[in-house]
């Protein structure tokens, strides 16, 4: 917690290094029907920090993160880092972008090739960066491996001789190696047995603060992202539904969504005041979302109203944003 | 755990892997002796392949002829083991002629969504006419030559590889060390050979294994029919043509061959299942 506060303090108000605005990505089902997977949404991220991505299963976290690194190609909206517009470069100009952004997966054993040994995991990401096969790569492969707490020794290993938690640590190394300002983590910790979690999220922290890392932070999981994250960005069916600092999303969420996620959270936290709002049901269908706010079907505050229009990303001062008509300025409840 | 991290760990246990099942131990030893003799044939061939004796023309095994002779004397044990060298050899070469057409059609279906379309529409097509036919057309098309049959067999056989390989180059695509060298910017080339070929090992192995025995039997068929290599190259599909005049008198003189094929096709075949068995995370799981 004191962590936390002492990064608000340290916030320079310089530009982003990300912004994102009216990002919406479409997929193709059969028979021509498109999934709404994420629509209009707008994301900032300042230099140095960590905003992390929340929101159940299929709500579109993953997405927003691929289409950020032009894995796959937006359908629409704008995203400008550090001053460029990056989804205007062309495939060229991307290979050369690549570097400068790159993700680490959910995975732990998808994302390392297993007939290649850790070296040449290693090297392939070296390479980008312009070392030369020989000494110094040789050197600054073990340099990565003992910054995630790995050793010289695992270089000449293959992948299945780890444990998902130090493949996770493999894969965090690979990314590291292109020195890249931002980092998408998607899920990283999510397939990783619960001790083995708290490591390589402590990790993740010291390597942030010693390195000046800007991520993008996507869990379900509202307990991982509150440790890690300074701003919170929650999202539903392709939409952000609240925005605002760790602190304040998680003590007190806006959103009937963020309430309920919050009050769905595992982490036991008895100074909070918790607002118990049951989520029943599942999280509706990305090909037919609901007319107006795609929360409605499952909001217990739901309004007549709620159908007839899409509520806007408000700003409802300190930082906050709510997309719900319920929520009027200054965060009151209507 | 996802298959795909088991797939090293498959590799290695492969030959431990086969000498639990008693058919592919049975197919490897068979295997091994054929591949042995052609090897080795000049040394355990008992007489020239090719000598005439006219005396002795047409006789039944005995121990002098342990196979018996032909309708020209020659030993029909000497002449069935140097012919295996050529109808592996034969086989051989279709495999790597049909791997590597197929390999490359599948790789390129697999992994470019534009081109999928019309190149599987192409191995449809293939996989559509009976194995034989298409041969014989080909042949027919190219002249008959061994070289020719090699190609017209690994054209026929190249779409039994590209299929696999598209399947399988659909699943390493959505992988996430492929999408890990993407976003390292790594060249799309280097990613199929680095990323996706070398990931494809086993069901190219298991394909070529069953195409190795279809392989040896159609050469026989085509030779038998007389559209195969040419009647002097003294394969076992030749060696079956030419005895057929003789089968009531002399039967010998095909069944050798014959059962030299049936030998060779019957092992490759178990081992390519007990391959396919061993490969197919979703069994090994279970064994
Ligand atoms: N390649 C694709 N083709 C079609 N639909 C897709 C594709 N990728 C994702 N989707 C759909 O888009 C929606 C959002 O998926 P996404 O993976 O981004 O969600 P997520 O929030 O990351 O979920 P999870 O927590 O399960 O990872 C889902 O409904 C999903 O089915
Ligand atoms: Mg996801």
């Amino acid at each position: 917690m004191t962590i936390a506060v002492a990064r608000d303090v340290d916030q320079a108000p310089a530009t982003p290094l990300i912004e994102v605005r009216g990002l919406v990505k479409h997929f193709y089902a059969p028979g021509g029907r498109i999934v709404h997977a994420v629509e209009d949404v707008d994301l900032t991220i300042g230099r140095g920090r960590i905003v992390g991505l929340v929101g159940e299963s299929g709500s579109g976290k993953t997405t927003v993160g691929r289409t950020l690194l032009r894995l796959i190609e937006p359908t629409g909206g704008r995203m400008s880092f550090d001053g460029t517009d990056v989804f205007a470069l062309s495939a060229r100009e991307m290979r050369q972008w690549r570097r400068r952004m790159q993700i680490i997966f959910q995975d732990p054993f998808s994302s390392l090739n297993p007939r290649l040994t850790i070296r040449a995991i290693i090297a392939e990401a070296l390479d980008t960066r312009g070392y030369a096969k020989g000494r110094a790569r040789l050197d600054r492969t073990v340099e990565l491996l003992e910054l995630v707490g790995l050793s010289a020794d695992h270089a000449s290993r293959y992948p299945h001789e780890f444990s998902g938690g130090q493949r996770q640590r493999i894969g965090i190394a690979r990314a590291l190696a292109v020195e890249p300002d931002f980092i998408v983590a998607d899920e990283p910790v999510s397939a990783l047995d619960v001790s083995i979690q708290a490591q390589v999220l402590n990790l993740m922290e010291d390597l942030r603060r010693r390195l000046g890392l800007t991520m993008l932070f996507i869990s379900h999981d509202l307990s991982v992202i509150a440790y890690a994250c300074d701003e919170i960005v929650v999202m539903y069916l392709g939409r952000v539904m609240e925005r605002g600092s760790s602190r304040d999303v998680r003590i007190a969420p806006l959103h009937p969504y963020s309430q309920a996620l919050i009050a769905a959270a595992p982490v036991p936290d008895p100074s909070r005041r918790r607002v118990h709002v049951p989520l029943g049901g599942d999280i509706p269908s990305p090909i037919a979302p609901p007319s107006g706010c795609v929360f409605r079907t499952r909001c217990p505050k739901a309004l007549p109203a709620c159908a007839e229009t899409v509520p806007p990303l408000t700003d409802v001062g300190q930082g906050r944003f709510v997309a719900c008509l319920r929520v009027g300025a200054g965060g009151v409840s209507l | 755990m996802a298959a795909t991290s088991t797939s090293m760990d498959a590799e290695r246990g492969i030959l431990a892997g086969l000498l639990r099942r008693p058919p592919a131990v049975a197919g490897l030893v068979v295997l091994v002796v054929i591949v042995a003799l052609a090897i080795f044939a000049s040394q355990v061939m008992p007489y020239p392949p090719g000598q005439l004796s006219i005396r002795s023309r047409l006789q039944g095994p005995s121990l002098l002829h342990l196979f018996g002779t032909d309708e020209f004397g020659r030993d029909v044990l000497s002449r069935t083991i140097h012919a295996g060298r050529i109808s592996l050899a034969v086989g051989g070469t279709v495999v790597v002629v049909s791997a590597l057409i197929g390999v490359t059609l599948g790789l390129f279906a697999g992994y470019f969504r534009r081109l999928d379309p019309p190149l599987s529409r192409l191995i449809d097509a293939m996989m559509a006419f009976p194995d034989i036919l298409l041969a014989i057309a080909l042949v027919a098309a190219l002249g008959p030559s061994a070289v020719n049959v090699v190609l017209a067999l690994g054209i026929v056989y190249a779409p039994r590889v590209a299929r696999v390989v598209r399947a399988s180059t659909l699943v390493i695509r959505e992988l996430a060390y492929v999408e890990a060298a993407r976003a390292l910017g790594v060249p799309t080339p280097v990613i199929l050979v680095r990323h996706v070929l070398r990931n494809l090992a086993s069901p190219v192995m298991v394909q070529g294994s069953f195409i190795f025995a279809n392989a040896i039997l159609a050469e026989a068929g085509l030779s038998f029919l007389g559209v195969g290599v040419s009647p002097d190259i003294p394969t076992w599909g030749t060696m079956i043509a030419m005895g057929r005049q003789f089968m009531d008198q002399a039967g010998w003189i095909m069944w050798f061959p014959g059962v030299a094929i049936i030998l060779s096709v019957m092992s490759l075949q178990l081992l390519g299942d007990a391959l396919r068995d061993l490969l197919d995370p979703r069994l090994s799981r279970t064994t």
